[in-house]
């Protein structure tokens, strides 16, 4: 079974934005909520490395378990999803996320803070795949339309992987025989748990 | 007062008060979430796959990554 997951290449990425560009405009986030956004690391001083970050979907996801209201499901496929007909916008998944993905609408019917919102994966929510509705909430359902997220397929440099975690795995492994270096994968471990992709050596800090 | 005078302000107020309502938020009890593989009712989906069943999506995917996101399987 397909496990969806996200590699960001920071050899790869320029900081272009595209992702993030992509993200709003495929799912039409409204102004002041970023599902996806890139950071850069010591900018402007020679060898800054940029990371493409938004919710990694990760495999014992803290947002899940502090929800007191219980309206975040895990797909077949290891996408992290919510409902938000059951949120009440408390913001705890947004204390308790590494990655600062929850984002909270501050215009519309719900006031002050509105409902969480996040990246999907580009795999909408709690509605009928594709339909009016789905959009409207959650955004495009490309997942059901045999597609991967946008933000990865628009990357220009192809730092964003996106999809089986076996199959990114296997790109980004490549990459690293290629050239020799660059096998940190920010991220990799904190939301997988795992060392396979991208730890540090041990003894080295990152 | 004639007939229109009482009736026009009395339309108005109904249809401001419609433009009150909300749309209905249901506590999400008993709903489920359909799995991607089957597909979505709309004209963006991608050929190569069949809806519903589940190989023939993820192998549809797995294609799409190694042609879109690993440059390595071209070059090489």
């Amino acid at each position: 079974m397909a496990r969806m997951k996200f590699v960001c290449d920071a050899e790869r990425c320029i900081e272009c934005n595209g992702c993030v560009t992509a993200c709003k405009n495929e799912n039409e986030v409204p102004w002041g909520v970023n599902r996806r956004r890139v950071v850069t690391l010591n900018d402007g001083v020679p060898g800054e490395k940029s990371i493409s970050v938004a919710c990694m979907h990760c495999s014992d996801a803290p947002c899940m378990a502090v929800c007191p209201v219980n309206c975040f499901y895990r797909t077949d496929e290891g996408v992290v999803l919510h409902d938000k007909d059951i949120c009440i916008g408390c913001g705890y998944c947004s204390y308790a996320c590494p990655f600062g993905a929850p984002q909270f609408p501050t215009s519309g019917t719900f006031g002050v803070r509105g409902k969480m919102d996040k990246c999907t994966f580009c795999a909408g929510g709690p509605e009928a795949n594709g339909s009016q509705a789905e959009f409207e909430k959650y955004g495009r359902n490309r997942l059901a339309e045999g597609k991967l997220p946008a933000c990865a397929e628009m990357c220009s440099t192809k730092a964003l992987l996106a999809g089986d975690g076996d199959v990114v795995a296997d790109i980004f492994r490549n990459r690293v025989v290629q050239r020799g270096k660059g096998a940190e994968v920010w991220g990799w471990g904190t939301a997988y748990g795992s060392k396979q992709a991208g730890q540090p050596p041990a003894g080295l800090k990152s | 007062m004639n007939r229109p005078g009482v009736l026009l302000p009395v339309l108005a107020l109904f249809a401001g008060l419609a433009a009150c309502s909300e749309k209905p938020q249901s506590l999400g009890a008993g709903k489920t979430d359909t799995p991607a593989y089957q597909g979505a009712q709309n004209q963006f989906v991608s050929p190569g796959w069949k809806a519903g069943d589940k190989t023939s999506w993820e192998q549809g995917l797995k294609t799409r990554m190694q042609n879109t996101q690993n440059e390595y399987s071209k070059t090489n």
